[in-house]
């Protein structure tokens, strides 16, 4: 990172890994087209299916892997050409899920953030996140997977901020971003339980995704997943110095209560408006957010706090960690807060 | 390793990879931050992003936007989303993802024959009723050029919409004037492999194909790689700089080919080309025999993505030769990075492995 300026934004994106970049020198070098008969497609071709088969040893996946060209295609491509329709959204999903909500019911969250797993005994498709982008929070999927499948549906679990630190949800299709986890931007997932939860539709991918297939990048993102989360026990200490040094200086951390991952933690400072303060950090050489990146600049009240009935949601920033923020960073963005709060 | 497949993909231009460099970034510096943050590296990849959507703009007409996509099966599946009514007339030779998409639009799909010669009437004219016309640019088979600005208006005296697939094209030749849509991919025009675009004339509505975010306008969730985009822009400044140069080193290779080749028939108009492109037959020739006889030169009889059906080509089908000379078929792609040596080298080689299965 630049001496003068501190990136809490690895929500929105996380720096690729050394050695991810170096899989996609790899796999420029590799440049043939994979559905080319001839040696250099077929090594194209062994090349991809080597990274497949890696995808599925990281996550310790047994079911089938179709690489998109990030989540929010793996979400449209779960949503629009799952066998079961969809039933149900959580109100706290990313908006490449609730844009697709139709008809769909919407499963309300509690004070907590969590969904109430009861709620998603449907015998459709049901979609509830791992990890909420915005808040960290991480939802109780096995007993939502229990619930979804006693009563015969379908689950479709959007991951992209839980993978690569955490445990895959039990789930029979599941979204993920590699450019959340150290890996290139232009890059995803779906893993796909059984094929036969999906309908395909020609072309590459065993005919569930056409399309010319993007080699470097999925090495990188495999190699990427491969690298381990062994940093998220440091994220876990640096949340804490937050949460306890915002606290004591007036601040809210939102779901402090809750299950969390490590990486995301949201803070509200009563009296600044969430703009207010990231056009302060800004010029601090600070990056934060307000929620997700792909609403931001909407100005729009953050749909997960209001579904959350979290007090003040105008003025609440988005800190994020990765693996290479350090202590130093967390106590000057600690201080910097201070200052925009006017309490230091 | 000889590599005459540069229909199928083209290989990075040194160009493009130094061009993605500062976007695929560590922590030693802010390049890999998410074009749609709004803080100020967020800024920086957003902007990197517009100086290539300009670049790639570059090679296409004015008066339309160009929306990223991942490559040009999306942009297709995209641009065919806008037919808000009416059939597809889809010419025969189109590549099976226009086909594939009109279909799974739920398009009632009506082909538009071509000549013997692998050309569309520029005459056609197209019934009322008809929602969108695809006729690609540059057949990516036989190098076929269409009379795609014609085939533009009569579309548009039908009432229809004027799709034009330019994979093959773009980068390589000037643009089709009058297209409504265009798709192109970087990744054959020597960018790399992940991204393309769908350029939409101004005032056309584009509903997203995939829903999330408010990236490109709503069109096009999903955040934007930097590194893609930037790879792809510096690959269409370099093609546009260099496309007299590139068009003139394809015409000398195809020459050398041709010679060395004599014998074979060629697939496909000999004047309405682009010269990177060979598709010749020899009767009695087993082409797939031949490919495996030939492990030191890359070729193919076809288009990558309908290779391993066994079946024959549906573009050498509908010029009208039959199915067994259409098996007695081969594709040859040439490209800037091809030398003159490598085209005479492995042409000799196809001749000599022709002759040794006796024919």
């Amino acid at each position: 990172m630049s001496a003068d300026s501190i990136y809490l934004d690895h929500a929105a994106s996380t720096p690729l890994l050394p050695e991810a970049r170096e899989a996609m020198a790899r796999g420029f070098a590799i440049w043939a087209n994979p559905s080319s008969p001839h040696r250099q497609g077929r090594a194209a071709r062994a090349a991809l299916e080597d990274a497949r088969a890696r995808l599925k040893a990281a996550l310790n996946w047994q079911g089938e892997v179709v690489f998109t060209s990030g989540a929010s295609e793996a979400l449209a491509l779960a949503i629009t050409r799952c066998a079961l329709p969809l039933a149900a959204v959580s109100a706290v999903e990313h908006e490449a899920v609730l844009r697709h909500r139709g008809d769909a019911a919407v499963l309300s969250v509690d004070g907590l953030g969590l969904v109430s797993p009861a709620a998603c005994a449907l015998g459709g498709l049901v979609a509830v996140q791992q990890v909420n982008n915005e808040t960290g929070v991480m939802q109780p999927c096995a007993a939502i997977a229990d619930a979804v499948r006693g009563a015969g549906g379908l689950y479709l679990c959007d991951a992209a901020q839980g993978a690569g630190k955490l445990f895959l949800p039990d789930a029979d299709l599941i979204a993920l971003s590699a450019h959340k986890f150290g890996g290139p931007v232009g890059i995803g997932a779906l893993l796909v339980r059984d094929w036969a939860m999906l309908r395909p539709t020609g072309g590459q991918e065993r005919g569930y995704r056409p399309g010319t297939e993007n080699l470097p990048d999925a090495l990188a993102m495999v190699t990427a997943l491969e690298a381990g989360a062994d940093w998220l026990a440091r994220a876990v200490y640096l949340r804490d110095r937050l949460d306890q040094a915002i606290s004591a200086a007036g601040g809210v951390s939102v779901a402090i209560d809750t299950a969390r991952v490590p990486s995301i933690a949201a803070y509200r400072m009563p009296g600044r408006s969430a703009q207010v303060q990231l056009i302060r950090f800004d010029g601090m050489g600070i990056a934060v957010s307000a929620g997700s990146a792909c609403s931001s600049g909407t100005l729009r009240t953050s749909h997960v706090l209001q579904a959350m009935g979290t007090e003040g949601a105008d003025e609440v920033i988005r800190v994020s960690i990765g693996r290479e923020t350090s202590e130093a960073e967390i106590d000057r963005f600690i201080a910097a807060w201070q200052e925009v709060a006017g309490v230091s | 390793m000889i590599y005459l497949d540069n229909q199928a993909t083209t290989p990075l231009a040194p160009e493009a990879l130094a061009a993605m460099m500062p976007w695929l970034s560590g922590p030693e510096s802010m390049g890999f931050a998410n074009p749609t943050s709004p803080h100020r590296p967020g800024r920086a990849a957003a902007a990197a992003i517009e100086v290539a959507r300009d670049q790639v703009h570059a090679l296409l007409p004015p008066g339309g936007r160009v929306i990223f996509t991942s490559g040009a099966t999306e942009a297709i599946s995209l641009g065919l989303l806008s037919v808000r009514q009416g059939a597809a007339a889809i010419s025969a030779i189109e590549h099976s993802a226009v086909t594939a998409a009109a279909l799974a639009r739920g398009l009632d799909v009506q082909v538009i024959p071509v000549s013997g010669h692998g050309l569309v009437d520029p005459e056609t004219v197209f019934a009322p009723g008809t929602g969108v016309v695809a006729v690609m640019q540059v057949n990516n088979e036989i190098g076929t050029i269409q009379p795609v600005d014609q085939l533009a208006q009569r579309a548009h005296e039908a009432g229809a919409l004027f799709f034009c697939d330019a994979v093959a094209g773009a980068g390589k030749l000037d643009p089709p004037q009058g297209a409504d849509m265009i798709a192109l991919t970087a990744h054959k025009l020597y960018g790399p492999k992940g991204i393309g675009a769908l350029w939409v004339r101004d005032g056309l509505e584009v509903p997203p194909l995939i829903h999330g975010g408010a990236q490109e306008g709503g069109s096009r969730p999903g955040t934007l790689s930097p590194a893609l985009c930037a790879g792809f822009g510096a690959a269409a400044a370099l093609a546009k700089a260099r496309m007299d140069a590139d068009f003139q080193h394809l015409q000398g290779l195809a020459a050398a080919a041709r010679s060395i080749l004599s014998r074979w028939t060629l697939n496909g108009s000999e004047t309405m080309r682009w010269p990177g492109n060979l598709n010749l037959r020899l009767p009695g020739l087993d082409a797939s025999r031949l490919m495996s006889d030939l492990r030191t030169v890359a070729f193919s009889l076809g288009s990558a993505c309908g290779s391993g059906t066994g079946k024959p080509s549906h573009v050498i089908s509908a010029l009208g030769v039959p199915d067994r000379e259409a098996k007695s078929s081969i594709r040859l792609g040439f490209g800037r990075y091809t030398t003159i040596t490598d085209v005479e080298d492995a042409c000799a080689k196809i001749e000599a492995a022709a002759k040794a299965q006796g024919v």
